[in-house]
């Protein structure tokens, strides 16, 4: 394949990226300490709750914490991944990129693997920290491939989210247009109780929500009792699709600036 | 030419802060709809903990109303510590040292802009949640004494912002510190009551963190009425703190203030 | 001899990190003087101006400002001075007018007083129609005239203004410059100037220092600095270019070779413009035919280079590194 062509800028792209991911603290540590500190702070503190009267869960509280901050995690690994995004746009490294790559699509790409190798790192570090506060895994090996495949597609999706919102911004000031739909989307789920015990109006918008679902059929998968699986997958499917093409209208926008 | 009496330099000082920090929305609104759409989601979330054994009212929101009073002003701490480290950045700092102006004078100016945010926040937040159906077991003077005890908790966040700009100089170094404090919160009795926390070290930490009491005293005033041993125990905390770091900020003044 | 406006014995400063920022200056202007402090970034002209405005006690040495001590009567020195320091410091929140409230507040003025002075100076600087805007949409060149306006309001004898065109285009610069000239000359106001810009040192000041790494090497008034170095370079293009070379060798019977553009040959007039006449009529005995001939005159980069071994404008990058006073004194 030429220079220029479709996987070796993707290529590029996702080294840089992740380089600067793994040398840069600034950048690490955040996306590291904000699902740390939503495991620590909720399935420390909240732990009581799950002796509310039609609290069902099998796997513990710490495990049902666990599912969410796994969501959360990853969903972040991709939009901090449009942060880097935006950043590339202010510096003007994009530009030399869009001029030097032949194959566009090659960018998403390369920002993609880089949000995947994020999201598995941080994955794996919260994995690890909730193994020794004492996480709880009922399910068996298929489960495991089911609940990460889940997770890693809604990575998928938030940095293709946010990458359609740094491609059409251009800015760093886009961070919270990235950021609170994301925090919104996770936060209106059943992210404290299971979804019967949730009232009022986060019930009603969690009924609506997609990540309700993923975030049940993951909990399945921990507790080795798989719920919801193809409605998850259908509404994960969907939301890479309707990202794929959010994105891709984001790359058209910066292929007419730049 | 006289000399500007020290209560005339407190004035201005306290008028550009309230001024300035009342001009950037970005600042106000912020410290406002968060603590706000935290609250909402909260409630509603959590309600059903409501049913554990012990939980002290049926109403979640009511629960989690003194939230706000306290995550309001760690925005506090850091709208202040912003316009300190921006004073410093830019040089207005060294302008002000060139007037006859006295230190304390800067340092009750500044004051003033934190509480100012903090009365707004207050209000908005009382306003709130009475419009919202949590009754204020306290009643009016209930409600006077949350405010009044919000403000204090605003002047002790307030204060730690402004000591990290002044002894660092740098807006990026309060930015920095900002999640320390939401930590703070987070790990303090802020989702349970403390007896109903069941991680040990968990319920070890909020009884050793002082955002608890704040909470409680806020708490109790909203849910059962007066409870002396809860308002003592959140104003003196709060007020150690505004104390504490009030010496702090005013000893980083003296350093970064160098003036002969 | 009359007291100085500004005296500085043996002042030095150091900081922890990074080497003597100021090391050893001498100063004496008197008043009524313009004097301009020149040199590179990072020299050590910031550093000088805020221990002689008392923001920053100097490591050692002595320096009197309107006859008072900087270090023993702060206060006093304060009251005597006006300063515009680095980078127009100012809220970007609040107004030109709301500035100078706060300004005559904390001077101490009355209202009214207040009110007429801080009209006159808006006026002055040409903000009077900006006056209730937000400083943060003011151009550069007007938070400058600001700053200048507030650093007026206690009407002090001696002003200090740190880099005070840095950055600014050049009508703004010009127009700053008028601003500087008018208050010097009317007012008797004694500034004390830093620039890393020749031409600003030129036109405004009476008198130059020249400080290069926290020392001054050269001081005196343009026109002597200038005469120090004494020796205009001549160049000389040839009409043809194969004489050249013949050029090169009359020329270098006047003096030392400098450099000159690919098509003529230059000498730096070991005796200065009164050989110019010899030179032509040597390159005429020679044959040679001049298309054309230029006399530089020697400006403040030369006595710079002459001075320090470096040009003015290559010698700020490498001193760049240096703490800014500021920061290093908070650390």
């Amino acid at each position: 394949m030429s220079r220029g062509g479709f996987w070796s800028v993707a290529r590029a792209v996702a080294w840089r990226n992740i380089h600067s991911f793994f040398t840069n603290p600034a950048i690490a540590i955040p996306a590291l300490l904000l699902p740390m500190f939503f495991f620590t702070a909720f399935a420390g503190g909240l732990s009581r709750v799950d002796q509310v009267p039609g609290f069902d869960y099998g796997a513990g509280y710490t495990t049902f914490i666990y599912g969410f901050v796994l969501l959360q995690a990853s969903t972040f690994a991709g939009i901090f991944t449009g942060f880097s995004v935006a950043r590339d746009f202010e510096s003007g490294f994009s530009r030399r990129l869009f001029l030097a790559a032949q194959r566009h699509g090659g960018i998403v790409a390369g920002y993609w693997l880089a949000a995947l190798t994020r999201a598995i790192f941080t994955v794996a570090v919260i994995t690890a920290v909730a193994l020794i506060a004492g996480l709880d895994v009922n399910g068996n090996l298929f489960d495991l491939v089911g609940l990460y495949a889940l997770v890693l597609l809604v990575n998928a999706a938030a940095m293709l989210f946010g990458t359609g919102i740094a491609m059409r911004l251009r800015t760093m000031q886009a961070g919270p247009a990235m950021q609170v739909p994301a925090f919104l989307l996770l936060f209106l789920a059943p992210v404290w109780v299971p979804y019967d015990l949730l009232t009022g109006w986060v019930q009603t918008a969690a009924s609506f929500n997609p990540i309700t679902l993923v975030l049940e059929a993951g909990r399945g998968f921990l507790a080795g009792d798989p719920t919801e699986v193809l409605p998850a997958f259908g509404a994960v499917l969907l939301l890479v699709a309707v990202t794929v093409l959010w994105a891709r209208g984001g790359l058209h926008s910066a292929e007419r600036a730049a | 030419m006289r000399r500007s009496t020290l209560a005339v330099q407190v004035g201005v000082l306290a008028r550009r802060s309230v001024v300035r920090t009342l001009r950037q929305p970005a600042m106000v609104v912020p410290s406002l709809v968060f603590p706000l759409i935290l609250l909402a989601i909260n409630a509603s979330g959590l309600d059903s903990a409501t049913r554990l054994p012990g939980f002290p009212t049926d109403s979640y929101f009511q629960f989690a109303l003194a939230i706000p009073f306290v995550q309001g002003a760690l925005f506090s701490a850091n709208s202040a510590g912003t316009n300190v480290a921006s004073d410093i950045e830019s040089g207005f700092l060294n302008r002000l040292a060139l007037t006859p102006l006295r230190r304390v004078a800067l340092m009750m100016g500044q004051l003033a802009g934190i509480l100012a945010l903090g009365l707004i926040q207050a209000v908005t937040f009382v306003v709130i949640g009475v419009a919202f159906g949590s009754g204020i077991a306290a009643g009016v003077s209930g409600a006077l004494v949350i405010i009044a005890l919000s403000l204090v908790i605003s002047l002790a966040f307030g204060c730690i912002g402004a000591f990290v700009a002044l002894r660092t100089g740098s807006g990026e170094a309060v930015q920095g510190v900002f999640p320390l404090f939401f930590a703070a919160l987070f790990l303090s009795s802020m989702a349970l009551p403390r007896n109903l926390i069941e991680t040990d070290w968990f319920r070890t930490v909020a009884d050793w963190n002082p955002v608890s009491y704040m909470l409680e005293a806020i708490r109790s005033l909203v849910i059962s009425g007066w409870d002396g041993e809860a308002l003592a125990l959140g104003f003196a905390c709060a007020g150690g703190l505004a104390l504490i770091a009030l010496v702090a900020a005013s000893s980083a003044l003296r350093t970064q203030m160098v003036r002969t | 001899m009359s007291e100085a406006a500004i005296e500085a014995t043996d002042l030095v400063r150091d900081f922890k990190k990074g080497p003597r920022a100021v090391d050893g200056i001498d100063l004496r202007v008197e008043a009524g003087e313009v004097y301009g402090f020149l040199g590179p970034n990072g020299a050590g002209k910031s550093t000088t101006v805020h221990m002689l405005t008392t923001l920053l006690p100097p490591t050692s040495g002595t320096a009197r400002v309107g006859g008072h001590d900087v270090v023993e009567e702060g206060p006093a020195v304060r009251a005597t001075i006006g300063a515009a320091l680095q980078e127009a410091a100012l809220d970007p929140f609040l107004t030109g007018t709301e500035h100078m409230k706060l300004q005559t507040a904390l001077h101490g003025m009355r209202r009214a007083e207040a009110k007429s002075r801080s009209g006159e100076l808006l006026a002055r600087v040409g903000l009077t129609q900006a006056a209730d805007r937000k400083v943060g949409g003011y151009s550069g060149g007007m938070k400058r005239r600001l700053d200048l306006a507030l650093a007026l309001v206690h009407e002090p004898r001696i002003l200090f203004l740190d880099e005070p065109t840095t950055g600014l285009d050049p009508q703004s610069r010009s127009a700053l410059w008028d601003e500087v000239q008018r208050l010097a000359s009317d007012s008797g106001v004694t500034v004390f100037l830093t620039t890393q810009y020749l031409e600003e040192a030129d036109v405004l000041a009476d008198r130059i220092g020249i400080i290069d790494q926290g020392r001054i090497v050269a001081e005196g008034t343009p026109a002597e600095l200038k005469a120090e170095i004494s020796r205009p370079t001549l160049e000389i293009i040839p009409a043809e270019h194969g004489e050249l070379a013949r050029t090169r060798e009359v020329l270098a019977r006047f003096g030392e070779p400098a450099n000159s553009s690919p098509k003529g040959a230059a000498v730096l007039l070991s005796e200065g413009e009164a050989q110019l006449a010899d030179v032509v009529r040597a390159l005429d005995a020679d044959g040679i035919h001049l298309q054309h001939l230029q006399l530089h005159a020697p400006t403040l980069d030369d006595v710079f280079l002459a001075k320090t071994g470096r040009s003015l404008e290559g010698a700020a990058e490498e001193e760049a590194e240096q703490p800014d006073p500021e920061q290093a004194a908070a650390a």
